[in-house]
């Protein structure tokens, strides 16, 4: 079996968002596997440790992402690809990027994140089946895999829902989908000799109008402040009266 | 000159930060008031290889480098002292005898269930009479036949309680002296073994010392680690194996402090203003980040020397020294500048100030390393009056 997983350098989500310039400053920050996607990598290396799997973590990124694929290879992946593009924006054309790379790959499984922590948009993964033609099952919780049957559970509201699907087809990973485990050192000793290519845009075939973006960043800005709160204070009558008449302002 | 660590050495501190911050410091409270590190900790702490530090890969460890074993240790001091001491004591005084003087066949026995710390080692030197003063030891091991007959007291040894291989020195010849003294490969389950009181201590809670007994204890003559006589010299060596680890112990905690302090000082408000804003607020901060830095450049510049294979005596105890006793005055201005919450133990700042008193005794005394460093000055003095 051969899983391939989907995989994005996220900033740490305990990380405090900084604006400079009306773009997200990006010194200091720590980075991390965006979480969902470390469900997709621990859930590979289950398949792997259980039924036998070669797994491949695959990110477009920069230099500096080859760190979250050491880590992805130190957790146990056997292969890292990393399609060198910092430049890409919009999830269709990360998707172009990641589907030029698969589409002559033969694999069985698909895994990645639901969505990711930092742009939330949660397209390139499914943009991805929907391209190679493949079935998915989006926001598992629990993955079964039997020949060349899949059995995904997913939790929608208050309830389960079990989805099948036949190889091969892709799977983003929900919270809840395992638990990752932390690289061990010997692993992250061993991860060193593992091999981790990097490809450019053009040795996928890709040219700049290829991978264009269809959408623009308008503008980036932090939530508003929040407002300090209004303390009421009286007795429970005076209180009452108060609180009706902020209420009827605020309607109004 | 390069400051830059490879980057597998940088991928290990993530891991042993992100472990630290998520598995063991949430827990800390619970480990101090407990005295004990749940099993589960210690369990995840064996998976990710803690235990196999200073252990030859192909005994299953990770055979990490000084300068490896101390971005652990910087990592490790992050978080409850008691914690980070059962692993230092094993991976430093507890497994480095073995690997550094143990024959072959000793580290085939020994090694590979200790890297994985199935079992966990201890170091046993110090005795009622001999502390500082080390070769005082009365442990006496008299040959008979192909083994060695042990009887005798150790003080204060770490890791005692749930340890299994016990470095031992022991007097084989008591017309010698320091040269008198042999080191042993020690099982808790040899018979005439016992485990003595367990000491309560004024911090270090979760890591246990205790006394133990020897009683008519049989050590096979296989067990001698070194040769017969050498004791007292390994024991040195592997004592100053020990000192830069613990001096990136002590950073660690000295990072997490001012981390805390800096935090503190902008949050909290007196005066209608942040505390930071008071120039003597700002100087302890400034001068216990000039102490960290300094202790952090000399650490790494020692276990670059060790790795190196040049003579650190002289550093490694001068290293031991400032790193504790830098630990200590950050501490103590940590409490300062928390003022009255410093002192609550609900707080971990308390903690620290009393974890930190003991890195300035243990290991060697601060004094004991002035002695050594003032014995090398006179070397290198001896040395170059020879040159003239
Ligand atoms: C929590 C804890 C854990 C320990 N773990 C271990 C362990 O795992 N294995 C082990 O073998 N030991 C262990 N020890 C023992 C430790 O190494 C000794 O306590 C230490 O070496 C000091 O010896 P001492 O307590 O006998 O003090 P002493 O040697 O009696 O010293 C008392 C004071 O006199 C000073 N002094 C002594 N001689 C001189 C001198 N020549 N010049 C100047 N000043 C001097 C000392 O610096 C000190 O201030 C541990 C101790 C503690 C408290
Ligand atoms: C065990 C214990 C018993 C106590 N008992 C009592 C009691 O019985 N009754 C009672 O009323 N209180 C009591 N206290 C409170 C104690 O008096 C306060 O903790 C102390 O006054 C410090 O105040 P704080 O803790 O709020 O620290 P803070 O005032 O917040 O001080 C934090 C730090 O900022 C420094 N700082 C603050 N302002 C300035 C400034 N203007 N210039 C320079 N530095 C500044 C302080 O010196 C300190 O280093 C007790 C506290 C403890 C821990």
């Amino acid at each position: 079996m051969h899983v391939v997983v989907l995989m994005k350098q996220t900033f740490d989500t305990e990380e405090r968002i900084r604006l400079v310039d009306g773009k997200i400053a990006e010194d200091g920050v720590k980075w991390i596997i965006n979480p969902y996607d470390e469900y997709a990598v621990e859930e590979a290396i289950q398949l792997k440790e259980n039924q036998g799997a070669t797994v491949t973590v695959v990110s477009v990124g920069n230099e500096n992402t080859t760190q979250a694929l050491r880590t992805a290879l130190a957790m146990g992946a056997d292969e890292a690809v990393l399609i060198e593009a910092p430049d890409l924006s919009d999830e269709r054309a990360i998707a172009k990027a990641i589907v030029a790379y698969l589409k002559d790959k033969s694999f069985d499984v698909l895994l990645a994140g639901n969505f990711s922590v930092d742009n939330g948009a949660g397209q390139v993964a499914i943009r991805v089946a929907h391209e190679l033609g493949l079935p998915h099952i989006a926001a598992v919780t629990k993955l079964t895999i039997e020949g060349n049957q899949a059995t995904g559970v997913r939790e929608i509201d208050g309830d389960v829902q079990t989805v099948t699907a036949t190889l091969p087809a892709l799977f983003t990973a929900q919270q809840g989908l395992n638990e990752p485990r932390y690289p061990s050192l010997p692993n992250i000793m061993k991860a060193k000799k593992k091999p981790l290519t990097t490809l450019t845009l053009s040795d996928l075939g890709l040219s700049n109008d290829d991978v264009a973006a269809k959408v623009e960043r308008v503008e980036v800005t932090l939530p508003p402040k929040r407002q300090a709160g209004q303390k009421i204070t009286g007795t429970p009558d005076e209180q009452a009266e108060q609180l009706a008449e902020i209420l009827v302002k605020a309607l109004r | 000159m390069d400051f830059t660590l490879p980057s597998e050495l940088e991928e290990m501190r993530r891991t042993i930060r992100d472990f630290v911050e998520h598995e063991v410091e949430p827990l800390a409270m619970q480990i101090e008031e407990e005295d004990r590190v749940p099993d589960s900790v210690l369990e995840k702490s064996k998976e990710l290889g803690l235990f196999g530090l200073s252990i030859p890969e192909e005994y299953g460890g990770i055979g990490l480098n000084m300068l490896g074993k101390c971005v652990i240790y910087e990592e490790l001091g992050k978080t409850i002292n008691g914690y980070t001491t059962i692993i230092g004591a094993h991976n430093g005084i507890g497994s480095v005898g073995i690997v550094e003087f143990g024959t072959k066949e000793q580290k085939e026995k020994y090694l590979p269930r200790m890297a994985t710390g199935e079992w966990i080692g201890a170091f046993a030197l110090t005795e009622p009479q001999a502390g500082s003063n080390a070769a005082a030891i009365k442990t006496t091991a008299v040959k008979k036949g192909d083994r060695y007959i042990l009887n005798g007291q150790k003080i204060y040894i770490t890791n005692a309680p749930y340890a299994h291989v016990f470095t031992v020195m022991a007097v084989t010849d008591a017309s010698k002296g320091a040269k008198g003294i042999t080191s042993f490969i020690v099982e808790r389950d040899f018979p005439g073994f016992r485990v003595g009181h367990i000491e309560k201590k004024m911090g270090l809670h979760g890591s246990h010392t205790a006394q133990i007994f020897f009683e008519d204890m049989e050590v096979p003559e296989e067990n001698v680690l070194g040769r017969e006589g050498e004791g007292y010299v390994n024991a040195l060596k592997i004592l100053a194996n020990g000192r830069a680890g613990l001096a990136a112990r002590c950073l660690g905690s000295c990072e997490y402090l001012l981390d805390k302090s800096l935090a503190f000082a902008h949050e909290r408000i007196q005066f209608g203003k942040p505390i930071f804003e008071q120039q003597i607020i700002q100087h302890y901060l400034a001068e216990m980040a000039l102490e960290i830095e300094l202790l952090r450049t000399f650490v790494y510049r020692v276990a670059w020397m060790t790795d190196q294979k040049m003579n650190v005596i002289k550093e490694a105890a001068m290293l031991k020294l400032y790193g504790s006793e830098v630990y200590n005055r950050v501490a103590d201005k940590a409490v300062q500048i928390h003022g009255g919450l410093g002192f609550i133990a609900e707080y971990p700042i308390e903690r620290f100030y009393r974890d930190a008193r003991i890195t300035r005794i243990y290991e060697g005394t601060s004094e004991i390393q002035k002695n050594i460093i003032a014995a090398q000055l006179h070397k290198e003095y001896e040395r170059t009056k020879a040159d003239v």
